[in-house]
């Protein structure tokens, strides 16, 4: 099977465990991912915020390129890339002025833009690949799935999941043998692109959000989207800081946790690279697949 | 050679401003079927009339055409002004100088120029006319009334207290609707089943109202004054008439598990029941989904195996033997010559799953997930005397009074993004009474009210409003909810207040969605079987909306209460008055008279494509078999009932052998007008 594939910045840096995590899954799947040539920064947020059109004509571009390559899809895992090129595919298609401005200021033909793919619509449509190479279930793990803002909103641009009960997470975890837990947050904003201009909103929003997951007994919380993982793992010492019982609580990348249940190298995933420690999580995890097959009496 | 009259109207200035009125009757005087041609400054008034009436003594026109206003205004005057002087009324006709030149153009010569030529259209059209007469039909006086709520027993006992007949359709075992199932009335706090009952007795007991309970209108066929309905009677199991109403097959029956309808799923009923003590006819009916042996027969018959008699112990415990296993839908015929649609409403169910694309629902509200979250009608059953709780208001999960409350209007209404525009119009009333009820029932407990607007313009409403606000106490918050959800044992309700500029968070023990008004389910399939149009939401369209608000544009057929769009009870009774006028009016006399400008097919050159049926919306084309002298078909050819017929004309414009003619707008009228426009 063949994707294309725009990374997108954040993959490349701060969420090189998120690439990590994907390639290595992709590879065991024997999925090939053709990476859009010459790709360009998606704006988020700072082109949008800064003027419309440019935050239209710079994910525009990467999708001109790709339609040149004859993609006919974009796998976009992060969720604020997946975000703006949506959102600018939508708006070129509603709008045929804004599509012939855009063509002019890039030169170049735009056509029907390539169909965009979240990290999480790519894995569930990958299930019928990962469940029968899902080597080491897991064994119930409670996790929380956090949605965060981008990943289903603006719901006509996404038209993906039900944006207020939404499901999608909880299926790809399940169908790995974890076990979703019902929580209140999953929608909320983690306060994204304040995390430096405002991180005190970000540290009031993010302990919400963990208090939440904690309260319903998650043992981690399992995210699509860089931003939330940054603000949640980087910022959750200071988040826990002064609560009582707040342990700590590992962040995944739902592309890890697939791995994990595929029995793929922790390490080739970047899981070492989280600042909340995913060990005491791997530790459970091998100690529970030993004991299933045998070998700890 | 024709002698035609001309008279050209300045309607005060309306028309004179831009039209040199003198010069149009002057240059058409000249015409040579013209003969007098006079302008007038109010040729709809009494002298105006009165020019009309004499010349057409004095010239013995056979012709008149009025130049004034459009002839929706004033074409039925001039005819009538006309018939009294002694010259058949469809030899009147109305140039159209004022909305379609007048009003429109600038003052300039040009203006009267055009003026003049679309008299002389008309002359020439006039010159074709032949006379015509109107079309008699007799009129059967009984009146079908579908929807046995407040307005369709409003409707039915008008009707009834006229001394004509009326058949009640309801599709529910009782009659009552949904104004049974509320506790209190606004702005009065009267109780709704106390004036509510007595009215459903007096339609049971009189003498000249049938009523059909548990039964849904199957077809409707026929024009008015002279329909033909099928009624389908749903196999109730119960036999009304033998049946003492004792109640002793509920008590014995073992399938309890069904949502109460009545009670808005807060709890559970027999298989067989009533809806209601106070149900008129108050016989139970057996629900078939529910009833063990309905089950077991349907799971017999699905396997093909021998249908075998299961439970039935209702049967066993009836002493009048009124319960039988046997009986299955019955088609009732029946002939009417009116029929009301009071079909009433439904409420938008906010919960995740929607019947409709365009419906977003408000998963963010938790509504179904959550039994503390209830809307409106649930409220209603749970301050109501008959409810589940006696009139305690209790919170669905645990039985205890509610310490915080939050009442969340427009949900669903006013909200494009979600499917909906328009405003239900109830709602800001009945939440202020709910949060009065609440008050009185649960002393000092908080009340949280969120708003987008007070719309309260009924009279007295105002007043209501503010004593929920002002002396109730409950808490009025100016701001939409973005979410709700339960964290330690409480509803946590996040909402904004706008005039405060914060956000709001409220800890909860309930909280009542005022959910909008729909249209019944199944309005659309019953607006096609009656030939009536309705809304992109489903509600069904009145033929004017100022002037002509209870009736459809298919003849005969009104509409009264929430079938046409969200009302309260004052004004559904009101528009059931007014649809009971409309029938009275029309049963008055024993044949009706109709416009004569109806479509007839010309059956030598008809080859039969019926084209023309699909073309028409009011379903007049028929079938005629041409037969030969010993009665053998020799082809089929389209027939127009002229009852039926709204004269417009679609069906000779798209006859592909031009077979058909319209009464009054025939080729040879047009064709006139138009050449004479071309000269």
């Amino acid at each position: 099977m063949r994707f294309g594939y725009y990374p997108g910045c954040s993959l490349h840096a701060t969420a090189r465990e998120f690439s990590e995590s994907l390639l290595t899954l992709v590879k065991a799947l024997d999925v090939q991912l053709d990476e859009v040539e010459d790709w360009a920064c998606c704006g988020a947020s700072s082109a949008h915020a800064t003027n419309h059109l440019l935050g239209v004509a710079l994910p525009a571009r990467t999708l001109a390129i790709a339609e040149g390559q004859g993609l006919d899809n974009i796998v976009a895992p992060c969720a604020a890339c997946y975000g703006r090129l949506a959102g600018a595919a939508h708006e070129i298609e509603g709008d045929a002025a804004l599509k012939g401005q855009v063509a002019e200021i890039l030169k170049r033909p735009l056509g029907t833009p390539p169909e965009i793919i979240n990290v999480v619509g790519f894995l569930q449509s990958l299930l019928p690949e990962i469940q029968p190479r899902v080597v080491k279930p897991l064994d119930g793990l409670k996790v929380a799935c956090y949605y965060g803002c981008l990943l289903l909103r603006p719901h006509k641009v996404t038209r993906f999941d039900d944006r207020e009960q939404p499901e999608s997470m909880e299926q790809v975890c399940a169908a790995v043998g974890a076990t979703p837990v019902a929580w209140n947050k999953r929608i909320e904003c983690c306060g994204a692109g304040f995390s430096l201009s405002r991180t005190g909103s970000v540290i009031r929003m993010g302990r919400e959000i963990l208090d939440d997951a904690r309260a319903a007994g998650a043992e981690a919380v399992v995210v699509g989207c860089p931003m939330c993982h940054s603000n949640l793992d980087m910022r959750q010492p200071a988040m826990n800081r002064g609560q009582a019982g707040a342990g700590a609580l590992p962040v995944l990348y739902i592309t890890e946790l697939v791995g994990l249940a595929m029995g793929l190298d922790p390490k080739a995933m970047g899981l070492q690279r989280h600042y909340v420690s995913t060990q005491p999580l791997l530790d459970r995890l091998s100690t529970a697949v030993a004991v299933a097959e045998g070998e700890v009496s | 050679m024709a002698r035609i009259g001309v008279f050209v109207c300045h309607c005060g200035e309306n028309i004179a401003r831009t039209v040199d009125c003198a010069a149009v009757a002057g240059s058409v005087a000249d015409h040579p079927s013209v003969v007098c041609s006079v302008d007038y400054k109010y040729m709809c008034s009494d002298p105006g009339q009165n020019l009309v009436k004499d010349a057409i003594t004095e010239h013995g026109l056979d012709g008149v055409v009025v130049a004034a206003c459009s002839p929706h205004m004033h074409l039925k005057t001039f005819r009538r002004a006309a018939s009294n002087a002694g010259l058949n009324a469809y030899l009147v006709e109305m140039a159209n100088i004022r909305e379609q030149c007048a009003w429109i153009h600038p003052r300039t010569p040009e203006t009267t120029v055009k003026a003049t030529d679309l008299v002389r259209a008309m002359v020439e059209k006039v010159k074709q006319n032949v006379p015509l007469e109107p079309i008699r039909i007799p009129v059967t006086p009984t009146a079908l009334v579908i929807g046995g709520g407040i307005a369709g027993i409003q409707a039915a006992l008008d009707i009834a207290e006229a001394g004509r007949d009326v058949i009640i359709v309801e599709k529910e075992p009782s009659l009552g609707g949904h104004m049974s199932q509320l506790s209190e009335t606004f702005p009065t706090l009267d109780c709704s089943q106390c004036i509510l009952t007595p009215r459903m007795v007096d339609a049971y007991q009189h003498p000249r109202i049938k009523l059909y309970t548990y039964s849904e209108v199957e077809k409707l066929e026929g024009y008015i004054g002279n329909f033909e309905v099928t009624i389908r009677k749903k196999g109730r199991s119960v036999d009304i008439d033998t049946c003492t109403g004792c109640g002793a097959c509920m008590e014995v029956c073992p399938s309890k598990k069904a949502l109460d309808e009545f009670d808005m799923g807060l709890r559970t009923r027999t298989a067989v029941y009533t809806p209601f003590p106070q149900a008129v006819p108050n016989k139970p009916v057996i629900d078939r989904e529910h009833c063990l042996h309905y089950k077991a027969e349907a799971r017999a018959i699905a396997r093909g195996k021998p249908v075998k008699a299961v439970c039935q112990k209702c049967a066993k415990a009836c002493a009048a033997d009124a319960i039988s296993f046997d009986g299955g839908d019955e088609l009732i015929k029946e002939k009417v010559g009116a029929v009301v649609v009071a079909t009433g409403f439904q409420l938008y169910s906010v919960a995740k799953d929607q019947p409709e694309p365009y419906l977003e629902g408000y998963g963010e509200y938790g509504y179904g997930a959550d039994p503390d979250i209830v809307d409106g009608l649930q409220f209603e059953r749970l301050a109501s005397a008959s409810g589940p709780t006696g009139g305690k208001i209790l919170c669905p999960s645990n039985g205890q009074a509610p310490k915080t409350i939050v009442f969340i209007q427009c949900t669903g209404s006013r909200d494009p993004a979600k499917g909906i525009e328009y405003c239900s119009g109830v709602c800001c009333m009945y939440t202020a009474k709910h949060a009065m009820l609440y008050q009185h029932s649960v002393h000092g407990g908080r009340a949280v009210v969120f708003y987008m607007d007070i719309r309260a313009t009924g009279k007295g409403y105002d007043a209501f409003t503010r004593r929920a606000a002002e002396e109730s106490g409950a808490e009025y918050v100016r701001g939409r909810v973005s979410a709700i959800y339960r964290a330690d044992g409480k509803l946590v309700v996040k909402g904004v207040d706008t005039l405060g500029g914060e956000p709001m968070t409220v800890q909860a023990d309930m909280v009542v969605l005022a959910t909008a008004i729909r249209p019944q389910p199944g309005i659309k399939e019953l607006a096609q079987k009656l030939s009536i149009s309705y809304d992109q939401h489903g509600f069904l369209n009145e033929a004017h909306p100022k002037l002509r608000p209870v009736e459809t544009n298919t003849a005969g057929i009104f509409l009264a209460g929430c079938s046409q769009a969200p009302r309260d009870i004052p004004d559904s009774v009101a528009m059931a008055s007014a649809t009971a006028a409309k029938v009275l009016a029309l049963f008055s006399r024993s044949e009706m008279e109709r416009e004569p400008q109806v479509a007839k097919v010309d059956q030598a050159t008809c080859s039969g494509c019926f084209h023309c049926e699909r073309a028409c919306a009011y379903g007049a084309v028929e079938h005629l078999e041409v037969k030969d002298r010993r009665g053998n078909v020799l082809r089929v050819v389209a027939q127009i009932n002229p009852g039926v017929c709204q004269g417009c004309g679609t069906c000779a414009a798209n006859c592909p052998s031009k077979s058909i003619e319209l009464d009054g707008f025939t080729d040879a009228q047009v064709f006139a007008s138009i050449q004479a426009l071309s000269l």
